[in-house]
C-alpha cells in the first residue's frame, strides 16, 4: 500500500517537467483561446470585454478576408496533399528500383527539407517574378514556346495559386519521399518473389501487394499532410510578401496572424474565433481519416 | 514431369574485398528427378540446397549448366512461365488478403487462353483447399491462422495452378515438433494424391528419409550422394554422408587395417578382406553392435537407457571421435549393468571403412 503510493508519487515527479511544460505552453493557451473566442471585443490591454456570445464567429464567418483565406486554404489542401503524396510515391518507387547513384538522388530529393523557406522563396521569385529587367525564368520558357507571359506573383488569381501549390508540393515532398522510400524498402522481398513465380504483372504487384503493404505509411502522410497544409502561412509570405489580404493569397493561419499583429490587427477575439474554426476543421478531417484508416487497415499488421 | 539438372553451377560474386574470388554455391550438379516422385535436397546450412531450389524455380540464373522440365530446356525461361509452384520457408502469404484471396491470386494472373471464369477460379480454389483441408478457413487472414494452417494455405496457393513441379523450401522448419511430424505426412499424402513431381529442401535428415522417394545429400555446393533413403543410409559413399544420415549418429573411430583385419585400439574386431593396409576411419551404426560375452569389441560401460522396444547402451571410449559409443540393441539382450565393461560382436553390414585422407568409402 505504502509502496504503491510512493511509486505513484515517484511517477508524478518524473512526469512533472513534461506536465508543467505542456500545461503552460499548450493546455493553458488552448483553453484561453477558446475563452477569448466567445468574449466580444476583448481588449488585451485592459483585459476587459463587452460580453459573452457567438458574435466573434459570426463576424469572422462574414468577413470577406476570412472567406478568401478559407477558400485559399481549402484549394491548397485539396491540390497539394494528393499531388505531393502521389508524386512522392512515384519518386520513391523510382529510387527503389535504381541501384546506381541512389544515394545521390536521395540527397537531391531531400535538399528542400533542409533549405530555409525564405531562401526557397527567393528561388521561386527568380523563377516566377516579373521585374523591370526580366519576366522570370518560367515566362522566358513560355515565350520561347510562343506563349504569352503571365505575372505569376502579382497577376491573376489562378497563376498565384498555381505558384503557391507548386511551392508547397516542392517543400513537403522530401519528407514524404524519405518516409515512403524506407517503407518500400521494408516490404519483405519474398512477397515479390512469390508474386513473380505466380506471373503477376507489375501493375498488379503494385496495386495488390506493394500499395496495401505500405498503406499505413501513406495514411500517416496524408493525415500529417492535411494538417500541415491547413497550417500553411510562411510559404505564402515567402512568395507574396506580408500583405496577403491585398494579394488575395491569405491563408487561415495568415488571417489569424493579421488579426493579432497585422496592420488591421489588435483583435484577439476574432483571431481566436478563426483559430478555433481551423481547429474544428482539422479535427474533423483527421477523425474522418482515422475512421477510414481503421476500416481499411484492420487486418494489416 | 521429370526434372533434369545438367552440370548446374552457380557462382556468386564475392562481397569480401580480401577474398575477391567468386563464392561457388552449387557446383556441377547432375541429377534427374523422376516423374511423379518426391525428392529431398538434404544438407547442412550453407550447402547450396536452397540455391539449387532457386535455380530450378528460375528465381536465380545458373552460371553454367542446363535445366530441363521433361524434354523442354527451361534454363532461360523466367519463373512465371515454368509452370512451377513454390512454397517459401516463411510461407510469404499476403497478410492483407484472406486465405481465399491468397489462393485465388495466382489464378487471377492468368492471361490469354489460360484465363479462367470467376466461377472456375472459385471451384479450383475450393478443390485445392479441400485437398489440404483448409476449406473452413477460407475467409480468415494469415495472421489469424496457426503455423501449420499457414503452411497448408501456402501449399494450396502453390498447387492451385496445377504446377508441373512443386518446390518447397524448408517447408517444416517453422513448425513445432508435433506439427512437423503431422505436416510431413500431409506433404507426402498431397504429393501422392496429386502425383506432382515435388522437390523439397531440408536440413533435417529424418524429415527427408521418412517421406522421400529419393534424397540428394549435399555439402559445400557439391552433391555427395543420391538415391533412395534406405540405400544411401545402408551404403554411404563417404564419411560425411555416413555421419549426416542416421539418428542417433554413427559412431566414428580411428582404426587401422592390418593384413585384412580391422584393428580398433588393440583389438582385432572384424575381418575386412581386400582392404589396403593402413589407417582408416571406422563408422559403426548404433544398431551394428551385438552384445556377446566373448565379443571382439569391448568398451567401458557408462549407462543403459531403456527405450521400450530397444535399449541404448552407452559406453565411454577414447577411441571414438566423440568420446562415447552409442549402441542400440534389442531389449531381448540383457545387459549386465553390474559389470564395468561390455563386449560386442559387430555386424559387418553396419560397419563402414573410410580412407583417412580422402574420407571415401573403402569397405
Amino acid at each position: 500500500m505504502g509502496s504503491t503510493a510512493k511509486n505513484n508519487l515517484k511517477a508524478l515527479l518524473y512526469l512533472l517537467p513534461a506536465v508543467l511544460f505542456l500545461g503552460v505552453f499548450m493546455v493553458y493557451p488552448l483553453i484561453d483561446v477558446f475563452v477569448y473566442s466567445f468574449e466580444e471585443g476583448y481588449n488585451s490591454a485592459s483585459q476587459t470585454s463587452f460580453g459573452i456570445g457567438g458574435f466573434n464567429y459570426s463576424y469572422v464567418l462574414h468577413d470577406p478576408y476570412f472567406l478568401q483565406a478559407l477558400k485559399n486554404t481549402l484549394i491548397l489542401v485539396a491540390i497539394t496533399v494528393p499531388t505531393s503524396t502521389i508524386l512522392s510515391l512515384l519518386i520513391s518507387l523510382g529510387l527503389n528500383t535504381i541501384t546506381k547513384l541512389k544515394e545521390l538522388f536521395q540527397t537531391i530529393y531531400f535538399l528542400p527539407y533542409v533549405t530555409n523557406t525564405l531562401a526557397v522563396g527567393l528561388v521561386f521569385m527568380i523563377l516566377f517574378k516579373k521585374t523591370a529587367y526580366t519576366d522570370g525564368m518560367i515566362n522566358f520558357l513560355i515565350k520561347a514556346f510562343g506563349g504569352n507571359s503571365v505575372d505569376f506573383i502579382e497577376g491573376p488569381y489562378w497563376a498565384k495559386m498555381m505558384v503557391l501549390c507548386i511551392y508547397t508540393v516542392w517543400i513537403v515532398m522530401p519528407f514524404k519521399v524519405l518516409v515512403l522510400t524506407s517503407s518500400l524498402a521494408s516490404v519483405n522481398p519474398v512477397y515479390y518473389s512469390a508474386a513473380r513465380v505466380d506471373g503477376t504483372p507489375p501493375h498488379r504487384i503494385f496495386f495488390r501487394i506493394t500499395l496495401p503493404m505500405i498503406s499505413p505509411m501513406i495514411f500517416y502522410l496524408v493525415i500529417t499532410g492535411f494538417i500541415g497544409a491547413f497550417k500553411a502561412y510562411s510559404d505564402a509570405v515567402a512568395l507574396f510578401g506580408t500583405d496577403l489580404n491585398v494579394a488575395e493569397m491569405n491563408t487561415i493561419v495568415g488571417y489569424v496572424y493579421d488579426m493579432l499583429y497585422g496592420d488591421s490587427g489588435g483583435y484577439p477575439s476574432y483571431a481566436s474565433a478563426a483559430a478555433i474554426i481551423l481547429f474544428a476543421i482539422v479535427l474533423t478531417i483527421t477523425v474522418i481519416n482515422m475512421l477510414v484508416r481503421n476500416r481499411r487497415l484492420r487486418y494489416v499488421e | 514431369m521429370k526434372v533434369v539438372l545438367e552440370n548446374l553451377t552457380k557462382k556468386f560474386p564475392s562481397r569480401d574485398k580480401k577474398h575477391p574470388e567468386d563464392v561457388i554455391a552449387v557446383k556441377d550438379f547432375d541429377y534427374t528427378v523422376k516423374d511423379g516422385t518426391l525428392v529431398g535436397l538434404l544438407g547442412p546450412s550453407g550447402c547450396g540446397k536452397s540455391t539449387t531450389l532457386n535455380l530450378i524455380s528460375g528465381l536465380e540464373k545458373p552460371t553454367v549448366g542446363k535445366i530441363y522440365f521433361g524434354d523442354d530446356d527451361v534454363t532461360k525461361i523466367p519463373p512465371e512461365n515454368r509452370g512451377i509452384g513454390l512454397v517459401f520457408q516463411n510461407y510469404a502469404l499476403y497478410p492483407h488478403l484472406t486465405v481465399r484471396q491468397n489462393i485465388l491470386f495466382p489464378l487471377q494472373n492468368l492471361k490469354g487462353k489460360d484465363k479462367m471464369t470467376k466461377q472456375a477460379m472459385e471451384t479450383a480454389a475450393l478443390n485445392v483447399a479441400k485437398l489440404v483441408q483448409i476449406e473452413n478457413l477460407m475467409e480468415r487472414r494469415p495472421a489469424e491462422l496457426s503455423g501449420g494452417q499457414q503452411q497448408r494455405v501456402a501449399i494450396a496457393r502453390a498447387l492451385v495452378k496445377m504446377p508441373k513441379v512443386l518446390l518447397l523450401d524448408e517447408p517444416l522448419s517453422n513448425l513445432d515438433a508435433r506439427l512437423r511430424l503431422q505436416t510431413r505426412e500431409e506433404i507426402r499424402r498431397i504429393q501422392k494424391e496429386t502425383k506432382i513431381t515435388t522437390i523439397f529442401v531440408t536440413h533435417d535428415q529424418e524429415e527427408a528419409m521418412s517421406i522421400c522417394d529419393e534424397i540428394v545429400v549435399m555439402k559445400d555446393g557439391v552433391v555427395h550422394q543420391t538415391g533412395a533413403p534406405q540405400s544411401v543410409y545402408d551404403d554411404p559413399k563417404n564419411l560425411f554422408v555416413a555421419k549426416f544420415l542416421g539418428m542417433p549418429q554413427i559412431n566414428v573411430f580411428e582404426g587401422e587395417v592390418k593384413a585384412g583385419k580391422l584393428v580398433i585400439g588393440k583389438e582385432e574386431v572384424l575381418d575386412v578382406k581386400g582392404v589396403r593396409d593402413g589407417k582408416v576411419y571406422v563408422g559403426i551404426r548404433p544398431e551394428g553392435f551385438k552384445p556377446a560375452d566373448d565379443g571382439a569389441f569391448s568398451a567401458e560401460l557408462e549407462r543403459v537407457e531403456i527405450l521400450g522396444r530397444d535399449i541404448s547402451v552407452i559406453c565411454k571410449s577414447d577411441l571414438s571421435q566423440s568420446g562415447m559409443i552409442r549402441a542400440i540393441v534389442s531389449s531381448e539382450n540383457l545387459i549386465d549393468t553390474t559389470k564395468s565393461t561390455v563386449s560386442f560382436n559387430l555386424n559387418p553390414s553396419k560397419v563402414f571403412l573410410f580412407d583417412d585422407k580422402s574420407e571415401e568409402r573403402l569397405f
